[in-house]
Order: C-alpha cells, then sequence, then structure tokens
C-alpha cells in the first residue's frame, strides 16, 4: 500500500521522498493537535480526582 | 519486526519500501520492472494480505506515538502552559516578592483573610509552591478539576471545597502522570513538610499530616472534616489528590495538610519560597 502510493507520487525520486516525509509530518501533526487529545479522555490514567465532578 | 503470519509477504512488502526509498535513480528503473512483472503474479489475497499487514503496523506505529505523547508531550506542553499562567498571576499580584523584615520574630497576623469563593472555573487563582517537590515547584492553582483545567493548568480546585485559608477543607486535584505530573512526588511528603498557598490575599502555610490511599469512590475525603460525614468543621484542611499507583488509577492518594500560619500579601513571601515568588515575579 504504502509502496504502492510511493510510486504514484509525482517527480523524481528526492522530490517523492521530500512529499513523502511531508505526508508522515501532516500526519502526526493531525495525530498530535487532534486525534490524540481525544483519545486522552479514555485514558484511565488521567483520573486524578475523587468521585467524579458532582460529587460532595 | 512484527511477525506476520506469513512471513514472505512481510518481507515483500518492506523490501519494496526500502528499495523505493533508498535505491539510486537507474537501478530503480529496473527494479520497478521486475516488480510490476512479480505483482501480476501475486494473487488478489497476497495483496490484501500486504495491505492488512501494512495497516497493522501503521496501528502499532500510531500506538507508540500516542504513548509517547501522553507521557513525555503533554508534560511539555502543560509546563509551558503553567508557565504563562504563573507568570500572569504574578504580573497582577500585589505586594513586595521579597520578605519583609526577615530575621525577626514570626509575626501574627491573626485568622487569615479568606478570599470570596470565585466559582469561575479556569481562573488561575494562586500558586501552590511545594518545597519537597523541589526548590523550584510552583504550580499554578486554578479553579475547578474538570479536564480542561486539570489537563493544562495544573491544581485544581474542587468547586465544592472551601477557598484556601477557610475552616473547612480546602481540596485539590493534579495529575500524578502526564499533563505536567504536578503531583508525581506527592508519596515523598514527610509529616511536617510545608505546602505554601499565594493567592492575591497573602500566603497561606499548610503542614503535611498524613496521606492515605483510597479507592476512586470515596468522595468523603473531600468531606469538611475529611472522612467524617456530618461533623462540623473547626480547622483549616487542605485535602490533595491524584491517582494511584503511578502508571495507575486503580486507586487515588490522598494527602491531608492543616494550616499552620497565614501572612497577608504586604508581609512579603515565607523566607523558605522568597527565591521563587521572585523568579516568578521576575519571568513575566
Amino acid at each position: 500500500m504504502y509502496g504502492w502510493i510511493f510510486r504514484h507520487l509525482p517527480g523524481p525520486l528526492w522530490f517523492r521522498i521530500v512529499t513523502a516525509v511531508l505526508f508522515i509530518a501532516v500526519a502526526i501533526l493531525v495525530l498530535m493537535q487532534f486525534v490524540f487529545p481525544w483519545l486522552s479522555q479514555f485514558n484511565p490514567l488521567n483520573d486524578s480526582t475523587i468521585g467524579g465532578n458532582a460529587t460532595p | 519486526m512484527a511477525r506476520s503470519p506469513d512471513p514472505t509477504d512481510a518481507a515483500v512488502g518492506v523490501d519494496e519500501l526500502f528499495t523505493d526509498e533508498k535505491a539510486p535513480g537507474e537501478r530503480a528503473g529496473r527494479r520497478s520492472k521486475q516488480r510490476n512483472a512479480q505483482r501480476h503474479r501475486q494473487g488478489f489475497f497476497r495483496t490484501i494480505v500486504q495491505i492488512l499487514g501494512e495497516l497493522l503496523i501503521t496501528a502499532g506505529v500510531v500506538l507508540l506515538l500516542f504513548i509517547a505523547w501522553e507521557l513525555w508531550w503533554t508534560n511539555i506542553d502543560a509546563n509551558n502552559a503553567q508557565q504563562h499562567a504563573i507568570s500572569a498571576f504574578a504580573k497582577e499580584f500585589q505586594g513586595p516578592v521579597a520578605p519583609v523584615n526577615s530575621g525577626a520574630e514570626p509575626k501574627d497576623f491573626g485568622p487569615p483573610v479568606v478570599m470570596a469563593d470565585i466559582d469561575s472555573p479556569g481562573k488561575v487563582f494562586g500558586v501552590v509552591y511545594i518545597p519537597r517537590f523541589g526548590a523550584t515547584y510552583s504550580r499554578p492553582l486554578v479553579d475547578g478539576v474538570a479536564r480542561e483545567q486539570l489537563d493544562t493548568l495544573g491544581l485544581g480546585r474542587y468547586a465544592t471545597s472551601t477557598m484556601p485559608g477557610g475552616i473547612g477543607n480546602f481540596a485539590v486535584a493534579g495529575h500524578r502522570q502526564t499533563h505536567g505530573a504536578v503531583l508525581d512526588a506527592i508519596d515523598s511528603l514527610v509529616p511536617g513538610d510545608k505546602i505554601y498557598v499565594q493567592t492575591k490575599d497573602g500566603y497561606y502555610t499548610y503542614v503535611f499530616r498524613n496521606n492515605q490511599i483510597v479507592l476512586p469512590t470515596r468522595a468523603d475525603v473531600l468531606l469538611p472534616v475529611p472522612t467524617e460525614a456530618g461533623a462540623v468543621p473547626t480547622e483549616r484542611f487542605m485535602t490533595m489528590t491524584s491517582c494511584n499507583p503511578r502508571f495507575g488509577s486503580e486507586e487515588r492518594i490522598i494527602a491531608y495538610s492543616l494550616l499552620e500560619s497565614w501572612q497577608p500579601a504586604s508581609a512579603g513571601p515565607p523566607a523558605a519560597i522568597a527565591a521563587q515568588v521572585a523568579a516568578n515575579s521576575s519571568k513575566g
């Protein structure tokens, strides 16, 4: 799959490598900015409160 | 490398990746011809397995990235945000940042002034200093214990608890790991350790008494007299809650402290934290 994508990128080899690195960078950025913060709410490691927020 | 059910399939996929990136230009042409011929021989099933394998490897890499983000990056992010919050608080703070007439006998300033309940989640209204956690340990004190507050702004005050210095229970929560790990060293407190809370009114000195490990459902640790339902408070408690064990959340670790003394902002900070108070205000 990744091989197929890489072969279908335009331009010479160096340009395709640059494009691929760029794609990977964008993917990591999207993951860190949006996906991971959302995923983090399901991580029980982050619960440091007692009895939820609505408790007396 | 991860083992796939059919090692040859995985090997082909990985080889293709590497030859594509590493082979010099002229060899790449011949290789790709060979590869095309090979691909025609490959059946539909092989292609599916190959794609599936690559997706699984991708999922593994993404999970590793998530762990790195959670355990490492969130701390960098939160530490920056907290540094900014402390600077902003220090800029608004009125009063000397050096101890006034240090060396003299500790003066008694009477009963502590207690802020009116601010009830505005997200507002940073103080700074907490705990020398046991390091000489430079200072973390913002924010109103509220929702994820938005604890994940970026350090120690959150339970909205149902009193304000610092008040009779009853002043309760805060903080992360043990991730998002700044503000209470990572909570288990290292020794009875007698000082916990300093700075608000716009002054400095409240709490003394650590004991800790307790409880189940996450034990909301009675937040009662005005911790764990004693219906008791009328006469003392000024501070309760800190965090995850226990480290890297787990099956339990909560609770640290109880009692107010020892108070001094107004005009009297300057207690000598033990004066250096850090000054450092925080100069960073602003």
